[in-house]
Formats: C-alpha cells, structure tokens, sequence
C-alpha cells in the first residue's frame, strides 16, 4: 500500500532529532489521533541551514516527516513557505488515500515553525 | 529472510492432512450433496461425516450443527435471524463492547431496524461483570451475545454464568466462539449456550467455512433463503470440500487439545515476561489469568501500531495491531478503548499469536527484534522525551 520511497523513508528516516541551536519550533497533532510532528530549524540569513524532526505516528506519518527535512535544507523560508502537505505526498510517488488527511502533517509543522522563528526574531 | 508468523488470530494455515482430506470432494467427489446418485451420495458423506468431526469438537448433536459461509455469516444468523423469530416475545437485545465486528455490526443493524439494543461495558481485563448484565436484563429481552474468547486481546468471558443469569431472566444466549473453538476446551452442554459461532481457519481449516451450532428447540429461522440445504436452515449448494476440511481440522484440534495448549501457554509466557522485561513502558491488556494460550498483547508507550507492524515485518515478523491505521478508521480498536485504555496508548497495540507451528526458536527471534523496534521507533518520538525525566528520577 506504500511507495517505494514512504518506505524508504520510514525505514531510513532522514534528519530525526533535535537541533541545539533552534530558532524555531512547530508541532502538530496530538496524542489521541495518533500523530504528532515536532519540527526544529535553525535560520541563518533568511535560510534554513539546519533541521530536525520527531514524529509520533504511522509509517505515512514518519516518511513525510523525514521527506520534508530533506526538501527545505538550504531552502530559503519564503520557498519552504511554498512547500504544502501535497507537495511532499507527491514527493514520496504519492500516500493511500485514507492517509492524505490523518497523517500528512509535516508541511503544517514546518510552517509553525516558520511562524515561530518569525515571532521570535520580531521579539528581538 | 526468516518468515516468523506471529498472527494466528488472523488466520492459520491450512494443516497438510486437512488439506490432503479436502483434496479428493474438488477432484472426484464433486457431485451435489442434494443428488441422489452416487457422486452425490459420496459428497454427502463427506459432509455428514464432518458435521459429526466438528458435534465432536464442543459436545453438540451432529444435527445441531449447521455449516456456514464462516464465523460472520454465524454471528449474522445468530443474532439477525433469532431476533427476528422470536420478536413477538420481546424487542430487545443485549451484547458486549468488545465483541467482534461480526456481532456488532448485526446488533447495530437491528438497532437501526427499530431493535432495542444494549451494549455492555467491561472492566479493564475486558471482563463482563455478571452484575452487569443481571441488571440490563428486561422481560423484553429475547437474546444475549458475548463473545467466548476476545479476537484482540484474548480475554475469555464466564460465559457459563452469563448464560445462566440470561436464561434465567427467559432470554437465549449466544457465543461467537470463533477465537476459542479449537483452542481451548468448549462445550456447549457445560457452557450452557443455546447457539455459538465457529470458524475452520483459525483451528488450521480452510477459509470460507464456519458453523452456527443451534442447541436443539431453539427457535430461529434461517438467514440465507433458498434451497433446502443444512435442513432448511440455510439455503445455498454447500462447500463440502470446505466443510470436510473444516471437519478434519476439527477432529484435529480435538486430537491435539492438551497438547497445544500446554505447549502455547508456555511459549506464550515465555514470549509475554521476555517483552515484559526487555521493553520498559509497556502495558499488557487482557486478562493475565484467563486468556487464549499463546495469545499476547501489549500496548507500547509513545509509539504508533502500524510503525511497529512495518518495522517487524521488515524483519520477517507478522503481526497486528489495533492502531487507527491499521484498522483503517481515525479510531483505535473499540477493544482497548472499552478497557478504559486512554487513546494514545491504544495506537500503540501489538498483538503477537503464536501457533502449533511456532517454534521456541521463533519467540527468541522476536525478542531480540522487538525490543530494538520499539526502541527506535521511540528515538523518533516526541513523546518519549518527556519520560527521560521520569526515568532519571527512579
């Protein structure tokens, strides 16, 4: 029911962690629907140098977690901005439908993380 | 890579000697159990011969066994066809939270149907209290479901009293036996069951057979309209090469009884204390104490079913869980949720069921693959870093 590459990276999960020096932070989800995605970046001149993730959910849930990382590294926040839950489902050749809705989080995580750099820099 | 089968629950193998049995009714004795000629007699040999393997198994009368499609098809007449035989005499219906879908979904459409339904709630091994039920019973009620034994998390119900307290308020009990036939000991004398549902591949039969045994007397009509087959009570040509192996996996299971038992509860055990003392935050569900041999499930802190499912299967280990994924609902199972166990742990089931044909050897496998899932699964999970601090502390 997986692509080739979902399994890819729900079995080899790309940047899974946390970052020391964060700037911004985004989570998703909650516990009782089974997924939550914890996205870290780190921002330097407008782009996103570093970036880390820790996700609590399915294979679906995991693999697009782990492709996002790979599609913003060294993106700048403007284009990371463009990036939605659908792009990275077609980046992974596509999810099973019933997973498009419960477990394709990650472009959500991102842009709080985004919006959480923004407000943190606004601060200083 | 190794194959480990770990879900017998699902489904199990079909035994070679069940198989060989069945070989013979698609070749040769094909003919119509309804003809009367030789080919038909011999199919229908077969078929009486079957029915006296599977009486054998739970103590019935050959003739109060009647062949199905499987255990749903059971369950479906069961609890459809009983209610609407008897709904002069009352309207009202009772069963469980945990039972299997195959009951539910049929109480649910009765409900639907202008029915009075109630589902009981269980306590936190998946037991049904006997209070519970005494107490939702009224002089409406024709008809009591509860499952034998529970499909996810193995519990077995005091079905003998339950019926007892049922028959005593005038309603007829059922059981869908399918997770116990052939598993452990099941008598519908010593149960006191009026109608139990079986099915042949769990107990190393065939798929697409099954058997409603309806104790002599009960009033119930039949759900599949057509033909005079199965004594009237169930339209449709039979399965025989179906029904004889459901009939010599029976005489099988009952060969090998004690047997197996003794061997699975103690592979069982073997495989439940090493989990319990390789993998830290983990919740055994179930009743410890009165379960289905060989039948383990767990619910592991802070990681998803369906991750651990893929994980193991990546390794070779087949399994199942109750997470929302793998049912394919937003829901985790109705089971777990029933037990009072919270959501988040709920997405986080495993349910490994070994088989006659699991090997100590295999349970080691498992036990060495396990832990290490979990574990990565948890490196990856937000959740686990809150308990990093709990942990320090102890």
């Amino acid at each position: 029911m997986y692509s080739e590459k979902v399994l890819d990276h729900f079995m080899n999960p790309r940047n899974v962690g946390e970052l020391n020096a964060a700037n911004g932070v985004g989570e998703v989800g909650n516990a009782v629907c089974g997924d939550i995605m914890h996205i870290e970046i780190l921002v330097k001149d407008n782009v996103i140098e570093d970036i880390k993730f820790k996700t609590f959910g399915c294979a679906a849930a995991i693999a697009t977690s782990s492709m996002i990382t790979e599609l913003v590294k060294g993106k700048t926040l403007e284009e990371a901005e463009q990036i939605t839950n659908r792009t990275v489902a077609e980046a992974l050749d596509g999810l099973p439908p019933v997973k498009m809705h419960c477990s394709n989080l990650a472009a959500d995580a991102l842009h709080e993380a985004i919006k959480n750099y923004r407000i943190k820099q606004a601060a200083l | 890579m190794r194959e480990i089968y770990m879900d017998h629950s699902a489904t199990t193998p079909v035994d070679e000697a069940v198989f060989e049995a069945m070989i013979p009714y698609y070749t040769h004795q094909y003919g119509n159990p309804s003809s009367i000629y030789s080919q038909g007699r011999e199919a229908r040999k077969g078929l009486e011969k079957a029915r006296q393997q599977v009486a054998g198994l739970i103590n019935a009368h050959p003739q109060e066994i009647f062949f199905t499609s499987g255990g749903t098809e059971a369950d479906n007449q069961a609890v459809i066809s009983y209610m609407i035989s008897n709904a002069h005499r009352g309207r009202h219906l009772i069963t469980s939270a945990v039972e299997h879908h195959a009951v539910l979904a049929a109480c649910e459409y009765l409900h639907k149907n202008g029915f009075e339904l109630t589902v009981l709630p269980v306590n936190q091994s998946g037991l049904v209290k006997p209070d519970v039920l005494k107490k939702a019973l009224t002089p409406d009620t024709t008809l009591v479901t509860i499952m034998h034994a529970n499909n996810e998390v193995g519990t077995i119900q005091p079905i003998k009293e339950l019926a007892a307290i049922a028959h005593e308020a005038g309603a007829a009990f059922h059981t869908d036996a399918v997770q116990s036939v052939g598993k452990i000991p099941v008598d519908v004398d010593e149960l006191g069951v009026d109608m139990l549902s079986a099915s042949s591949h769990k107990l190393y039969g065939p798929k697409g057979v099954g058997c409603l045994f309806i104790k002599k007397g009960t009033k119930i009509g039949k759900y599949l309209h057509g033909g005079s087959q199965e004594s009237k009570m169930r339209g449709g040509t039979e399965n025989v090469p179906g029904i004889v192996g459901f009939g010599k996996a029976a005489e099988l299971a009952q060969n090998r009884m004690s047997e197996h038992w003794a061997y699975l509860t103690r592979l069982g055990k073997k495989l439940q204390e090493g989990i319990r003392e390789k993998i830290p935050h983990t919740i055994f569900t179930g009743d410890l104490a009165n379960r289905i041999p060989g039948h383990v499930s767990v619910c592991f802190e802070f990681v998803e079913g369906e991750s651990i499912l893929l994980m193991l299967d990546s390794y070779g280990i087949m399994a199942s869980s109750g997470s929302a994924c793998t049912s394919g609902a937003l829901e985790p199972s109705h089971v777990l949720l029933a037990m009072g166990i919270p959501h988040e742990i709920a997405h986080g089931s495993l349910r490994l069921t070994l088989g006659k044909d699991s090997r100590e050897e295999d349970v080691d496998y498992v036990l060495e693959v396990l832990p290490e899932v979990v574990d990565r699964l948890r490196t990856m999970s937000p959740l686990s870093n809150q308990t990093k601090g709990e942990e320090a502390n102890v």
